[in-house]
């Protein structure tokens, strides 16, 4: 609610850079995008292997757990600074009189 | 310490453990035939837009119960609930492109499933900013956006269905072959569990939140 | 008092406020017109309109000055202090309700009546080509757009940054709204119309309508009541 802010930015820093980086492997990635091509005979046979799959899937399970890395990781700081700030009011309102 | 407070820590060793070793058991299933390698990212992309969709609902709920009883338990929920969406709403969104960029040779198509998706996101993040910065009495405010946001969540649902898109239907999931269907128990068990304890947490979190803010506006008093 | 004949007493007040001052219907509309003066500077070069155009220029300026006038219609409550006043009256609290967005819905139906020729113009839109499809896409988007902004304008009286956060909150809610309204007002303006999906839109609209006046309505009730 309040606090969202650190946890929330790391995420959305995080986030953006890996959106950035797709975008700029995008750019760089399809080639030959200038024109068309008839298949051959190879390149019906190798599917659509033109574009490899494996950094798509790498990058997909990378965001995954990434992101509820780091959400759950924020969430149990936020819980144990908040529970620890709980913990000293409570210590000094016993203290006092 | 109560029971319930140990609950949440053992659920998300499970979880993950589970999703460590998701890609070993995702390896046990064959290739799809159109799609290829590409298509296991369906193992974590589905799980998470089913569990989004869930979630939002549960916002919904919690949401009306609470602008009916006004008990802070059912707002603490629905909070939680909405920043799981959003959470999770990060994962499909990005994940899904992926998927797209290999598949369909596109990173975003304006097709309904994907436009509703991003919408309910942003109903969320709404949801969020509300709470964040709509000051006193943002919590109802915020459960009618959550209300809203709910009803809109079908729509997610059956978009693909009511109109003929480039993404596949909701059909995939009950007709899948045996050896695909197991990673997909697997990936989704690890992410329920993962949420349940998530939920818990985060209610944890802002019914000690507000015990300090009662506690600091009792202080003041004194 | 039955739930109409007390929406209608609200209405008539709102009414006759506006029909004194006309402040709402001058600078809503003022503001609906620029707005397009300056779409039509972006989309229409050398006379020429982008395919399109017309249909998200009138949507967007529909929604910009319904943003406007919600703000405005409630501002003026708030600072007479007079929404509790409202609330506390004797008619049901879904009256309250009903009474301001049909305030809201005529103050948007003359400005859109005075809008609609304007994107002709300067769009050349065909709005002759399905008139009366026209005017239930529009009538059915405005009601879609009015109802959940009504509910949230009024919610938003009492929070300190209601400015900023009636957008936030009403955009993301009713984009299917406008999506659909777009949607169906391009294909009868699109240079080979289909009226068959331009009526789909409609309908579906009049499900969105149908869906958003139930909800405010309840979530309304039980959220004014203190």
């Amino acid at each position: 609610m309040r606090k969202l802010t650190s946890a929330m930015r790391g995420v959305a820093g995080i986030v953006l850079t890996t959106m950035m980086s797709v975008a700029l492997a995008a750019q760089t990635a399809p080639p030959g995008q200038d024109g068309f091509k008839a298949a051959t005979a190879e390149d019906l046979a190798a599917g659509q292997e033109h574009l490899p799959a494996t950094p798509f899937v790498f990058w997909a399970y990378g965001i995954v757990w990434l992101v509820l890395a780091i959400y759950v990781l924020s969430l149990w700081r936020r819980i144990a600074k908040t529970e620890r700030e709980v913990a000293a009011l409570r210590a000094k309102l016993e203290v006092r009189p | 310490m109560t029971a319930g407070n140990r609950l949440a820590p053992a659920l998300l060793i499970v979880a993950a453990g589970m999703f460590l070793a998701a890609p070993f058991v995702i390896d046990t299933a064959p290739y799809e035939s159109t799609m290829g390698l590409v298509q296991r990212i369906f193992y974590f992309h589905v799980p998470n837009a089913v569990l989004m969709i869930l979630t939002s609902t549960l916002c919904g709920v919690a949401s009306a119960i609470y602008i009916v009883g006004r008990r802070p338990v059912a707002d603490y929920v629905a909070l939680s609930a909405a920043e799981l969406t959003v959470v999770l709403g990060v994962i499909v969104l990005l994940t899904g492109p992926l998927w797209a960029r290999k598949s369909w040779g596109v990173w975003w198509a304006w097709e309904p499933r994907l436009t509703s998706t991003l919408i309910m996101w942003l109903v969320f993040s709404s949801y969020l900013l509300l709470r964040r910065f709509g000051g006193a009495g943002s919590e109802l405010l915020a459960a009618a956006v959550g209300i809203f946001g709910a009803v809109l969540s079908p729509f997610v649902y059956w978009s693909v269905n009511m109109w003929r898109t480039l993404h596949p239907t909701t059909s995939v999931l009950p007709t899948l072959p045996g050896p695909m269907a197991g990673p997909v128990i697997w990936c989704s068990v690890a992410f329920v569990l993962l949420y349940v304890a998530v939920i818990l947490l985060r209610v944890r979190l802002e019914s000690a939140r507000t015990t300090l803010e009662r506690a600091w506006l009792l202080l003041e008093e004194d | 008092m039955s739930l109409l004949s007390g929406a209608w007493i609200i209405a008539r007040k709102d009414f006759l406020v506006e029909v004194r001052s006309r402040e709402m219907i001058y600078t809503t509309l003022f503001f609906a017109v620029s707005c397009v003066l300056v779409f039509a500077f972006a989309f229409v070069p050398e006379g020429k309109p982008i395919p399109n155009a017309a249909a998200g220029v009138l949507w967007v300026a529909i929604a910009f000055s319904g943003t406007l006038a919600l703000g405005r219609a409630f501002e003026r409550e708030r600072q007479g202090e007079t929404l509790r006043a409202l609330i506390l009256a004797p008619i049901e609290r879904a009256s309250v309700y009903l009474g301001k967005l049909i305030a809201l819905l005529a103050l948007m139906a003359v400005m859109e009546v005075l809008l609609v020729p304007v994107i002709g113009l300067l769009f050349h839109a065909p709005l002759a080509r399905a008139p009366w499809l026209l005017a239930g896409l529009l009538i059915t988007g405005t009601i879609g757009f009015a109802s959940v902004g009504t509910l949230f304008a009024a919610m938003l009286v009492r929070a300190q940054s209601r400015d900023v956060l009636l957008p936030v909150v009403l955009y993301p809610l009713t984009i299917p709204v406008i999506i659909l309204g777009v949607q169906g007002t391009g294909l009868i303006f699109a240079a080979e119309p289909n009226l068959a999906l331009a009526g789909n839109a409609l309908s579906m609209l009049l499900f969105f309508d149908a869906v958003f006046v139930i909800l405010a309505l309840w979530t309304f009730a039980h959220v004014m009541r203190d």
